[in-house]
């Protein structure tokens, strides 16, 4: 029975002392994305003091309080930006960064695009649940165009973001996408994201049952689930489906890998150049 | 050593390296680029980090961040990116994070006057973020003093855990001085105090009375939490009424510390002077002439110039309030420390505003005008 082990191997990374029960509401895929970056950071062996979880401000962004790692829960929208000072400052770390769609690319779209184009050594997990969560269901730069939100009370007009898209464009060297209704495969791309080196963005799609769900279709938590299961299809299948099919489904797996030079390293080599000495901050001093 | 010739702008980075700095993200905006410019050079050639960030938000994270992770971290820029950083300064504020940022004023409002001097920052630097939070700020008036106040203002800011502002001008910041760099190789430099208890037992936001908690640098074995929340002391949000007051106090405290252990003025034929002009930066380097004018006409001027700006000189003020008969605030903005002298004297003694705001320095002729009138 795999539920057993699993959850241990979860329990193991909680802070000891804190702090159930947690913020999010019962049955939220946020807890599932937090299962999954466990089982990874569990699977790659990362020793837990080297590593940063940097998060902002939304449901999304409570994460690192539960998190036995360094955490960091920053301003909203900035998390990457911060993340960036971490990772450069201090190369050894791994440094991961937990977002909802709007704190990534609405108020963060530009921190996002411009670590992307960087391609620092960040692993940036976007939990896309298409609303403003924490504030209440406004719409989000990840809204489908038609569906209804607090702000969108007559239907959002507004075409929306495709974050893998945006991320890949940018200059992303790791781009995957799941829905958490498949859990372990979502650990296994968070896993590739953090071995990447360069910038890495997994998004997991976790729609919001509880606010979004409200203005729209969407009853229960098994709700958003079942419409998981019946739009996630991994990239091979996707790439074969009749354009139409493809426009009201969503690809899932890594659906874009490069190498390029990345940025922590390059400024390693510029030290060097110069007859400098490499190894980040003298925090030791 | 000889005197080298150097920016205000150059002093700041001088300064910056002599304190320990290892860590610079900034975005260029007029008239402090050159102190990106010249870092840009500086530091990769001592193994530290160099970053120009897509905008001051940007930098500002990054570098409470970078901070975090155990540098000595520093940003530059002028009024409207200072503007921008406000919401993250106070989050090193309330997270108590050490960082240093530099602000060199231009005009204002808004994009303003990019290339003209200006004061206008100076109620920015304490009142520019929301809540009450701490934040210390020094005003040099030369290149030289610039070197040596950027170490204070580190040191305040690794010693207090608090974001710092070197507060420079226009005029401060693109002045040419000659400079011996060697006068200040030895200052006194504070390096961040670090946990000593075990990792198990560290609070990282421990509140007692008078004393800082050292700061575990990130990815040193000490794994805890840090938020802009209202937390406790372990660093985790609250909405407990006790810990919420005592968060909060114990932040603001840091300001009566630093007002301690790093208050310092200058003064010029201040001991017995009954009319006092009162003033920093570019403005003071006038009021000094202004000073030596009136002298020469008999009148007893003197100048008192706070080199620590924030937490504001208000003791020392209060104490001038009761022998002097005038206190003259010439500043090229349409009053701003002027109001907190006033409200440290309290009446006690007449306080005269001086505004200039047409872009231009204030002549020492204007100053000495004032000071013949009162
Ligand atoms: C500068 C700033 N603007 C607005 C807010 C209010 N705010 C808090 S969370 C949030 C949006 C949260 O949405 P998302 O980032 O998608 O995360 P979720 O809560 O859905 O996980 C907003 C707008 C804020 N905290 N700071």
């Amino acid at each position: 029975m795999p539920v057993a082990p699993v959850t241990k191997v979860v329990t193991g990374y909680l802070r000891p002392h804190k702090r159930f029960p947690s913020v999010w509401c019962a049955g939220c895929g946020v807890g599932i994305v937090m299962g999954a970056f466990l089982r990874a950071v569990n699977s790659l062996g990362i020793d837990r003091n080297k590593i940063v979880v940097v998060s902002g401000i939304g449901c999304t962004s409570r994460m690192p309080v539960y998190l036995d790692f360094c955490g960091l829960h920053t301003t909203h929208g900035r998390a990457i930006a911060f993340a960036t000072g971490i990772k450069f400052a201090k190369p050894e770390l791994t440094v991961v960064v937990i977002m909802g769609d709007g704190d990534a690319i609405a108020i963060g779209g530009n921190h996002f695009i411009h670590a992307a184009r960087r391609n620092i050594d960040l692993t940036a997990i976007v939990v896309n649940n298409e609303t403003y969560g924490m504030t209440g269901g406004q719409y989000s730069p990840t809204t489908p165009q038609g569906s209804s939100g607090s702000t969108a009370r007559h239907g959002n007009i507004e075409p929306p973001f495709d974050i893998c898209d945006l991320a890949r464009a940018s200059g992303a060297t790791y781009v995957a996408r799941e829905a958490v209704y498949n859990a372990r495969r979502l650990e296994t791309l968070i896993a590739g994201g953090i071995k990447k080196r360069g910038f890495s963005l997994i998004e997991a799609v976790s729609n919001c049952y509880t606010v979004y769900g409200r203005y729209n279709d969407f009853k229960s938590q098994i709700d958003m689930l079942r419409w998981q299961k019946e739009h996630a299809v991994p990239i091979q299948s996707w790439q074969k489906l009749p354009p139409e099919e493809k426009n009201s489904k969503f690809s899932t797996g890594v659906l874009f890998q490069k190498d390029a030079p990345e940025y922590v390293d390059e400024y390693d080599k510029l030290i060097e150049r110069l007859g400098g000495k490499t190894g980040g901050a003298k925090s030791e001093s | 050593m000889k005197p080298k010739l150097i920016q205000g702008n150059e002093a700041c980075v001088e300064g910056a390296v002599r304190a320990g700095l290892t860590f610079f993200a900034g975005y260029p905006i007029t008239p402090s680029s050159e102190i990106a410019e010249y870092v840009s050079g500086v530091l990769p050639r001592l193994g530290g980090k160099f970053i120009q960030m897509e905008d001051e938000i940007a930098s500002a994270s990054a570098i409470i961040g970078a901070s975090i992770a155990g540098a000595k971290a520093m940003t530059a820029t002028s009024g409207p990116g200072f503007s921008l950083m406000q919401e993250t300064i106070g989050y090193a504020g309330m997270a108590e994070i050490p960082c240093v940022f530099i602000d060199v004023q231009r005009g204002g409002p808004s994009t303003g006057l990019p290339t003209l001097p200006s004061q206008g920052d100076f109620m920015q630097v304490m009142w520019g973020s929301h809540g009450d939070h701490p934040i210390a700020a020094v005003a040099p008036w030369s290149a030289a003093e610039t070197v040596e106040l950027m170490v204070t203002a580190f040191n305040i800011s690794e010693e207090f855990r608090m974001p710092t502002v070197v507060l420079l001008d226009e005029v401060i910041g693109h002045v040419r001085e000659g400079v011996d760099l060697s006068l200040f190789d030895n200052l006194h430099v504070v390096e961040r105090m670090k946990p000593k208890e075990k990792p198990e037992d560290y609070i990282p936001f421990r509140r007692r009375p008078g004393e800082i908690t050292p700061l575990a640098n990130f990815g040193e074995g000490y794994r805890y939490h840090i938020t802009g929340l209202t937390h406790d002391e372990r660093g985790f949000s609250t909405l407990k009424p006790n810990e919420i007051d005592a968060n909060i106090r114990a932040l603001v405290s840091k300001m009566d510390m630093v007002s301690k252990k790093y208050a310092s003025s200058y003064s010029f034929l201040m001991d017995d002077a009954d009319f006092v002009v009162f003033a920093y930066g570019c403005s003071a380097r006038v009021a000094k002439r202004a000073v030596t004018l009136a002298r020469q006409k008999g009148i007893k001027a003197g100048l008192l110039r706070p080199r620590l700006v924030w937490p504001f000189p208000e003791h020392e003020l209060r104490n001038l309030g009761s022998h002097v008969r005038e206190i003259l605030v010439p500043e090229l903005n349409m009053g701003q420390a002027v109001r907190e002298v006033e409200r440290a004297v309290a009446g006690k003694t007449k306080v005269t505003r001086l505004s200039k705001v047409d872009g231009e320095l204030f002549d020492p002729e204007e100053i000495l005008e004032a000071i013949t009138k009162g």
